[in-house]
Protein backbone atom coordinates (compact mmCIF):
# COMPACT_ATOMS: atom_id res chain seq x y z
CA UNK A 1 0.00 0.00 0.00
CA UNK A 2 2.72 2.41 1.05
CA UNK A 3 5.08 1.62 -1.58
CA UNK A 4 2.17 1.99 -4.48
CA UNK A 5 1.42 5.78 -2.97
CA UNK A 6 4.80 6.34 -3.54
CA UNK A 7 4.39 5.30 -6.75
CA UNK A 8 1.21 6.89 -8.01
CA UNK A 9 -0.61 9.80 -6.37
CA UNK A 10 -4.20 9.90 -6.35
CA UNK A 11 -5.84 10.14 -9.85
CA UNK A 12 -7.31 13.94 -10.95
CA UNK A 13 -9.53 13.53 -13.74
CA UNK A 14 -7.86 15.29 -16.73
CA UNK A 15 -10.95 17.25 -18.22
CA UNK A 16 -10.75 19.08 -14.97
CA UNK A 17 -7.28 20.40 -15.52
CA UNK A 18 -8.38 21.39 -18.89
CA UNK A 19 -11.67 23.49 -18.04
CA UNK A 20 -9.29 25.00 -15.27
CA UNK A 21 -7.19 25.92 -17.68
CA UNK A 22 -9.92 27.46 -20.07
CA UNK A 23 -11.77 28.99 -17.16
CA UNK A 24 -8.35 31.05 -16.89
CA UNK A 25 -7.91 31.36 -20.35
CA UNK A 26 -11.39 32.74 -20.94
CA UNK A 27 -10.50 35.29 -17.97
CA UNK A 28 -6.98 36.35 -19.67
CA UNK A 29 -9.31 37.24 -23.20
CA UNK A 30 -12.60 38.93 -20.91
CA UNK A 31 -9.46 40.86 -19.56
CA UNK A 32 -8.06 41.76 -23.01
CA UNK A 33 -11.58 42.72 -24.22
CA UNK A 34 -12.52 45.06 -21.57
CA UNK A 35 -9.63 47.44 -20.11
CA UNK A 36 -8.22 50.20 -22.23
CA UNK A 37 -5.34 50.76 -20.28
CA UNK A 38 -2.10 49.55 -21.94
CA UNK A 39 -0.49 47.79 -18.34
CA UNK A 40 -3.79 45.67 -18.19
CA UNK A 41 -3.69 44.47 -21.45
CA UNK A 42 -0.18 43.12 -20.98
CA UNK A 43 -1.37 41.23 -17.83
CA UNK A 44 -4.18 40.17 -19.05
CA UNK A 45 -1.69 38.10 -22.13
CA UNK A 46 0.30 37.28 -19.20
CA UNK A 47 -2.69 35.27 -18.06
CA UNK A 48 -3.70 33.70 -21.17
CA UNK A 49 -0.58 32.30 -21.84
CA UNK A 50 0.01 31.13 -18.00
CA UNK A 51 -3.30 29.10 -18.88
CA UNK A 52 -1.87 27.50 -22.60
CA UNK A 53 1.23 26.21 -20.59
CA UNK A 54 -1.34 25.11 -17.82
CA UNK A 55 -2.86 23.15 -20.84
CA UNK A 56 0.27 21.94 -21.87
CA UNK A 57 1.86 20.53 -18.55
CA UNK A 58 -1.21 18.59 -17.96
CA UNK A 59 -1.48 17.27 -20.92
CA UNK A 60 2.19 16.10 -20.56
CA UNK A 61 1.13 14.42 -17.03
CA UNK A 62 -1.72 12.74 -18.33
CA UNK A 63 0.89 10.44 -20.64
CA UNK A 64 3.60 10.85 -17.83
CA UNK A 65 5.88 12.44 -20.77
CA UNK A 66 8.55 15.46 -20.19
CA UNK A 67 7.21 16.95 -23.59
CA UNK A 68 4.58 19.19 -21.89
CA UNK A 69 6.91 20.40 -19.52
CA UNK A 70 9.66 21.43 -22.30
CA UNK A 71 6.72 23.31 -23.91
CA UNK A 72 6.03 25.57 -20.87
CA UNK A 73 9.98 26.13 -20.41
CA UNK A 74 9.05 27.99 -24.35
CA UNK A 75 5.84 29.39 -23.39
CA UNK A 76 7.78 30.77 -20.42
CA UNK A 77 10.91 31.86 -22.55
CA UNK A 78 8.19 33.51 -24.90
CA UNK A 79 6.18 35.40 -22.28
CA UNK A 80 9.62 36.79 -21.55
CA UNK A 81 10.74 38.33 -24.21
CA UNK A 82 6.94 39.45 -24.95
CA UNK A 83 7.03 41.35 -21.74
CA UNK A 84 10.05 42.70 -21.64
CA UNK A 85 9.75 44.25 -25.48
CA UNK A 86 5.83 44.94 -24.21
CA UNK A 87 6.86 47.15 -20.95
CA UNK A 88 9.52 48.96 -22.91
CA UNK A 89 7.12 49.99 -25.15
CA UNK A 90 4.50 50.91 -22.47
CA UNK A 91 7.37 52.86 -21.09
CA UNK A 92 7.75 54.93 -24.33
CA UNK A 93 3.90 55.34 -25.00
CA UNK A 94 3.57 57.11 -21.42
CA UNK A 95 6.88 59.21 -22.11
CA UNK A 96 5.34 60.28 -26.09
CA UNK A 97 1.76 60.75 -25.15
CA UNK A 98 1.32 60.79 -21.02
CA UNK A 99 -1.64 58.32 -21.76
CA UNK A 100 -2.24 54.84 -21.13
CA UNK A 101 -5.38 54.94 -23.37
CA UNK A 102 -5.50 52.55 -26.14
CA UNK A 103 -8.06 54.60 -27.88
CA UNK A 104 -5.83 57.66 -27.90
CA UNK A 105 -2.89 56.07 -29.49
CA UNK A 106 -3.82 56.14 -32.99
CA UNK A 107 -1.42 58.31 -34.55
CA UNK A 108 -0.73 56.43 -37.67
CA UNK A 109 -4.26 57.19 -38.53
CA UNK A 110 -5.19 60.36 -40.81
CA UNK A 111 -5.90 62.94 -38.87
CA UNK B 1 -3.06 15.56 -4.04
CA UNK B 2 -6.47 15.96 -5.46
CA UNK B 3 -7.59 18.04 -2.70
CA UNK B 4 -4.41 20.19 -3.47
CA UNK B 5 -5.57 20.37 -7.01
CA UNK B 6 -8.84 21.29 -6.07
CA UNK B 7 -7.64 23.89 -3.51
CA UNK B 8 -5.40 25.50 -5.31
CA UNK B 9 -8.02 26.04 -9.01
CA UNK B 10 -9.82 27.39 -6.78
CA UNK B 11 -7.66 29.70 -5.52
CA UNK B 12 -6.29 30.58 -9.00
CA UNK B 13 -9.62 31.36 -10.59
CA UNK B 14 -10.89 33.19 -7.87
CA UNK B 15 -7.38 35.59 -7.49
CA UNK B 16 -7.67 35.81 -11.29
CA UNK B 17 -11.26 36.97 -11.53
CA UNK B 18 -9.85 39.65 -8.82
CA UNK B 19 -6.55 40.79 -11.31
CA UNK B 20 -9.03 41.40 -14.05
CA UNK B 21 -11.08 43.39 -11.69
CA UNK B 22 -9.00 45.62 -9.89
CA UNK B 23 -8.67 49.43 -10.33
CA UNK B 24 -5.21 49.84 -8.79
CA UNK B 25 -2.60 48.06 -11.33
CA UNK B 26 -0.32 47.05 -8.16
CA UNK B 27 -3.29 45.51 -6.57
CA UNK B 28 -4.11 43.47 -9.53
CA UNK B 29 -0.26 42.89 -9.86
CA UNK B 30 -0.19 41.36 -6.41
CA UNK B 31 -3.50 39.42 -6.77
CA UNK B 32 -1.54 38.27 -9.76
CA UNK B 33 1.24 36.55 -7.71
CA UNK B 34 -0.90 34.90 -5.88
CA UNK B 35 -2.76 33.36 -9.47
CA UNK B 36 0.69 32.41 -10.09
CA UNK B 37 1.68 30.87 -6.92
CA UNK B 38 -1.41 28.59 -7.23
CA UNK B 39 -0.91 27.46 -10.73
CA UNK B 40 2.26 26.75 -9.45
CA UNK B 41 0.69 24.27 -6.68
CA UNK B 42 -1.65 23.26 -9.83
CA UNK B 43 1.51 21.57 -11.62
CA UNK B 44 3.52 20.64 -8.51
CA UNK B 45 0.00 18.18 -7.71
CA UNK B 46 0.08 17.19 -11.17
CA UNK B 47 3.70 15.58 -11.07
CA UNK B 48 5.85 18.77 -12.26
CA UNK B 49 7.95 19.97 -9.71
CA UNK B 50 10.63 21.66 -11.71
CA UNK B 51 7.91 23.52 -13.53
CA UNK B 52 6.07 25.29 -10.36
CA UNK B 53 9.69 26.02 -9.27
CA UNK B 54 10.28 28.00 -13.15
CA UNK B 55 6.53 29.31 -12.53
CA UNK B 56 7.48 30.71 -9.30
CA UNK B 57 10.44 31.83 -10.03
CA UNK B 58 10.39 33.53 -13.56
CA UNK B 59 6.74 34.41 -13.89
CA UNK B 60 6.20 35.09 -9.57
CA UNK B 61 9.51 36.54 -9.39
CA UNK B 62 11.39 37.56 -12.27
CA UNK B 63 8.20 38.96 -14.65
CA UNK B 64 6.13 40.26 -11.71
CA UNK B 65 9.31 42.17 -11.22
CA UNK B 66 9.54 43.59 -14.43
CA UNK B 67 5.52 44.75 -13.83
CA UNK B 68 5.81 46.09 -10.81
CA UNK B 69 9.44 48.39 -11.71
CA UNK B 70 7.12 49.88 -14.85
CA UNK B 71 4.10 50.87 -12.38
CA UNK B 72 6.86 52.37 -10.00
CA UNK B 73 9.14 54.02 -12.51
CA UNK B 74 5.17 56.14 -14.07
CA UNK B 75 3.38 56.53 -11.15
CA UNK B 76 0.49 54.97 -11.81
CA UNK B 77 -1.81 54.88 -8.50
CA UNK B 78 -4.51 57.05 -7.41
CA UNK B 79 -5.15 59.11 -10.84
CA UNK B 80 -5.01 55.91 -12.49
CA UNK B 81 -7.43 54.55 -10.61
CA UNK B 82 -9.84 56.59 -10.81
CA UNK B 83 -9.41 56.72 -14.55
CA UNK B 84 -10.23 52.71 -14.39
CA UNK B 85 -13.18 53.35 -12.37
CA UNK B 86 -14.16 55.48 -15.36
CA UNK B 87 -13.56 53.15 -17.83
CA UNK B 88 -15.15 49.86 -16.29
CA UNK B 89 -18.36 50.86 -16.58
CA UNK B 90 -20.93 48.12 -16.27
CA UNK B 91 -22.10 48.76 -19.94
CA UNK B 92 -18.60 48.29 -21.31
CA UNK B 93 -17.48 44.50 -19.80
CA UNK B 94 -21.24 43.50 -19.51
CA UNK B 95 -20.87 42.78 -23.44
CA UNK B 96 -16.91 40.87 -23.52
CA UNK B 97 -18.01 38.95 -20.38
CA UNK B 98 -20.78 37.09 -22.34
CA UNK B 99 -19.09 36.66 -25.35
CA UNK B 100 -16.20 35.24 -23.62
CA UNK B 101 -18.61 33.69 -21.43
CA UNK B 102 -20.20 31.89 -24.45
CA UNK B 103 -16.82 30.89 -25.74
CA UNK B 104 -15.99 28.83 -22.34
CA UNK B 105 -19.14 27.38 -21.93
CA UNK B 106 -18.88 25.65 -25.99
CA UNK B 107 -15.27 24.93 -24.88
CA UNK B 108 -16.46 23.61 -21.45
CA UNK B 109 -19.34 21.74 -23.43
CA UNK B 110 -16.73 20.35 -25.88
CA UNK B 111 -14.24 19.02 -23.14
CA UNK B 112 -16.37 17.06 -20.70
CA UNK B 113 -18.71 15.03 -23.98
CA UNK B 114 -15.56 12.86 -24.49
CA UNK B 115 -15.45 10.22 -21.98
CA UNK B 116 -13.51 10.71 -18.75
CA UNK B 117 -10.18 9.35 -18.13
CA UNK B 118 -8.49 9.67 -15.04
CA UNK B 119 -5.23 10.10 -14.98
CA UNK B 120 -2.38 8.11 -12.83
CA UNK B 121 -0.02 10.84 -12.32
CA UNK B 122 3.50 10.21 -11.79
CA UNK B 123 6.24 12.50 -10.89
CA UNK B 124 8.10 13.56 -14.01
CA UNK B 125 11.45 15.21 -12.82
CA UNK B 126 13.89 17.43 -13.60
CA UNK B 127 16.43 14.45 -15.06
CA UNK B 128 13.88 13.64 -17.56
CA UNK B 129 12.82 17.01 -18.62
CA UNK B 130 16.42 17.78 -18.96
CA UNK B 131 17.09 14.87 -21.32
CA UNK B 132 14.05 16.00 -23.36
CA UNK B 133 15.02 19.27 -24.04
CA UNK B 134 19.05 18.90 -24.80
CA UNK B 135 17.83 15.45 -26.84
CA UNK B 136 14.37 16.33 -29.42
CA UNK B 137 14.51 19.76 -28.76
CA UNK B 138 18.14 20.82 -28.89
CA UNK B 139 17.03 23.17 -32.00
CA UNK B 140 14.03 24.75 -30.45
CA UNK B 141 16.02 25.81 -27.32
CA UNK B 142 19.07 27.39 -29.78
CA UNK B 143 15.85 29.24 -31.19
CA UNK B 144 14.40 30.45 -27.51
CA UNK B 145 17.97 32.00 -26.74
CA UNK B 146 17.82 34.00 -30.17
CA UNK B 147 14.46 34.87 -29.33
CA UNK B 148 15.63 36.44 -26.00
CA UNK B 149 18.76 38.01 -27.33
CA UNK B 150 16.39 39.49 -29.71
CA UNK B 151 13.78 40.62 -26.83
CA UNK B 152 16.61 41.94 -24.42
CA UNK B 153 18.16 43.91 -27.24
CA UNK B 154 14.49 45.05 -29.02
CA UNK B 155 13.55 45.93 -24.84
CA UNK B 156 16.93 48.18 -24.64
CA UNK B 157 16.46 50.06 -28.10
CA UNK B 158 12.71 50.68 -27.59
CA UNK B 159 13.15 51.75 -23.98
CA UNK B 160 16.08 54.42 -24.01
CA UNK B 161 14.89 57.52 -22.95
CA UNK B 162 13.75 59.74 -25.95
CA UNK B 163 11.29 62.48 -25.75
CA UNK B 164 11.28 64.23 -28.79
CA UNK B 165 8.57 62.60 -30.83
CA UNK B 166 9.20 64.18 -34.43
CA UNK B 167 10.96 61.34 -37.11
CA UNK B 168 14.56 62.10 -37.93
CA UNK B 169 14.02 63.58 -41.72
CA UNK B 170 11.58 66.31 -40.71
CA UNK B 171 14.10 67.11 -37.73
CA UNK B 172 16.96 67.27 -40.78
CA UNK B 173 14.56 69.59 -42.49
CA UNK B 174 14.17 71.97 -39.92
CA UNK B 175 17.80 72.13 -39.20
CA UNK B 176 18.10 73.26 -42.59
CA UNK B 177 15.71 75.83 -42.54
CA UNK B 178 16.92 76.67 -39.28
CA UNK B 179 20.21 77.16 -41.16
CA UNK B 180 18.83 79.20 -43.93
CA UNK B 181 17.12 81.38 -41.47
CA UNK B 182 20.17 82.43 -39.79
CA UNK B 183 22.57 83.06 -42.99
CA UNK B 184 19.43 85.47 -43.84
Amino acid sequence: MRSNKKKYMPPVNSHTVLVVAAILFALGLCGVLTRKNVLFILISIEIMLNAAGLAFVAAGAKWRQPDGQAMFLFILAMAAAEVSVGLALVMQIYHQHKTMDVGDLNKLKDE
Amino acid sequence: MTTVFYISSLVAILSTVMVITRYQPIHALLYLVVSFLAVAMIFLSLGAPFVAALEVIIYAGAIMVLFIFVVMMLNLDKETAAQERIWLQPRVWIGPSLLTLLLLAGMVVLLLRGQRTTMRIATVDARQVALSLYGGYIIAVELAGFLLMAGIVGAAHIGKHRTESMHRYLRKDEEQQKEIHAAS
